[in-house]
């Protein structure tokens, strides 16, 4: 689902300078536009940032399951529950592909997870907002996953070839989840007027969250070039926030919904939408942790993994139990 | 990203070890490789193919699917990587498209 444009400055600023011979290798090879594999050589800072951009993403997709997922029982039909059953299971997928990325550079799985219920790791500020009503899970596929769209795309063509591979099957199962989000929202528009008034709530909302999803201005974005030159970035937050609003506002009329932004118009000089003034202390707040469900999604996500501890208990006894049974007779390989 | 305050109290269970890890492949249609879609963590072998079912088969792109304990792989050296395949660039006698074909004797 969705990474914010994780403005993920060099974890040692002085070690990415390139220095060594090697190092100047690494960057010539990312200018020749080769990818890099977990067993070839790379800068020490190079592999530190982007542990910690796709562990980011991936912890991310886990704790997005939360605002969606108490909607699984309420959805208002057997249709609806079976789709937001599937797409809250992608998101589980999406953070197994990510963590596995990580894990090439090596982090263990464990340390990943104990980062984020310790809060020593960040995930997207987005899910820290509630999910009020059942057009709230409509507007995170149109809206969210639209915006975490334009982020993953260019990630697909990341230096990092495990990160690369992650993203490229992410972003092919997320055009579902925008596309069931857009068709919740449109059902709603055509129905009776308070249902089309939740839509317009929702989006009310949701819609500044959304275009802070990609992060500060370029300005405020001081590590935007490392990560460019490191093949990482390819598109910076405000081109990708202008793409996100020039696709979205036409979608937003064709819905007969406004956006909330009594500055938002064309500007046919630029031929692109002008946007109002995001607020950005807002962003500080909920990035810091004060938004509205930081403590709620923590104490969930810390739940879930406690609640599975006998679960996953039981499944180490019985593989150990099964091991001990193949030893003494090890006749098949095939799984029941 | 949003900054969660510290909480060493979250971490009465922490995920101190994982489970093996397992490179997975997947046979997309009958008759062709299986190829290699990533890896994943399971408690053994079994529950390997079943997790491996949940996350990589989702969209019914697999008919069968080989899991290997990913320690049980053993990879060319990635510094061996110009003696090992670069000697193949000279080599173009290899291939049909090195002969020269009269166009009066015809497709060969």
């Amino acid at each position: 689902m969705y990474t914010q444009a994780i403005d993920v400055g060099p974890v040692d600023a002085t070690a990415s300078r390139s220095t060594t011979p090697q190092d100047d290798e690494f960057l010539k090879r990312i200018a020749r536009d080769e990818k890099i594999e977990p067993q070839d050589p790379m800068p020490e800072a190079y592999r530190k940032t982007l542990i910690r951009q796709i562990s980011q993403h991936a912890h991310s997709e886990v704790v997005g399951m939360l605002p969606e997922g108490g909607w699984i029982t309420r959805a208002p039909s057997l249709k609806r529950k079976e789709i937001l059953l599937a797409k809250v299971q992608d998101e589980g997928g999406h953070g197994l592909y990510l963590y596995s990325a990580a894990e090439t550079l090596g982090v263990s799985r464990a340390e990943l997870i104990d980062a984020l219920h310790s809060g020593k790791a960040k995930y997207s500020s987005i899910f820290n907002y509630e999910t009020a009503t059942w057009a709230d899970i409509g507007t995170i596929g149109w809206l969210v996953d639209g915006a975490a769209i334009m982020n993953q795309v260019p990630l697909c063509r990341c230096s990092y070839g495990p990160y690369a591979r992650a993203m490229i099957r992410i972003c092919k199962e997320e055009s579902f989840h925008q596309r069931q989000g857009f068709d919740i929202v449109r059902t709603l528009c055509q129905g009776t007027p308070e249902q089309k008034a939740m839509a317009q709530e929702s989006i009310n909302r949701w819609w500044w969250p959304t275009l802070m999803m990609f992060g500060p201005h370029d300005a405020d974005s001081p590590h935007t070039g490392q990560a460019t030159a490191w093949g990482i970035k390819r598109i910076t937050n405000d081109d990708l926030r202008q793409k996100f609003v020039d696709v979205t506002v036409p979608q937003a009329e064709f819905l007969g919904l406004t956006l909330p932004d009594p500055d938002l118009k064309w500007n046919a000089a630029r031929g692109h939408y002008d946007i109002g003034r995001i607020n950005w202390d807002e962003f500080r707040r909920v990035v810091n942790g004060d938004g509205p469900c930081n403590a709620e999604r923590m104490h969930d996500r810390v739940k879930a993994f406690d609640d599975g501890a006998w679960v996953r208990d039981a499944a180490a006894a019985h593989a150990a139990k099964a091991a001990a049974r193949y030893a003494t007779s090890p006749d098949t390989r095939i799984a029941a | 990203m949003s900054a969660q305050p510290a909480n060493p109290a979250n971490l009465a269970n922490p995920a101190s070890r994982d489970w093996p890890l397992f490179e997975v492949f997947i046979r997309s249609k009958q008759g062709l490789d299986h190829k290699h879609v990533g890896s994943l963590h399971a408690s053994d072998a079994a529950h390997a193919i079943t997790l491996a079912r949940d996350v990589y088969t989702r969209r019914q792109e697999g008919v069968s699917i080989w899991v290997v304990p990913s320690n049980a792989i053993t990879a060319s050296a990635p510094e061996q990587k110009a003696e090992n395949f670069d000697p193949m660039a000279s080599k173009i006698y290899r291939h049909p498209t090195f002969y020269d074909i009269p166009a009066e004797v015809g497709h060969m």
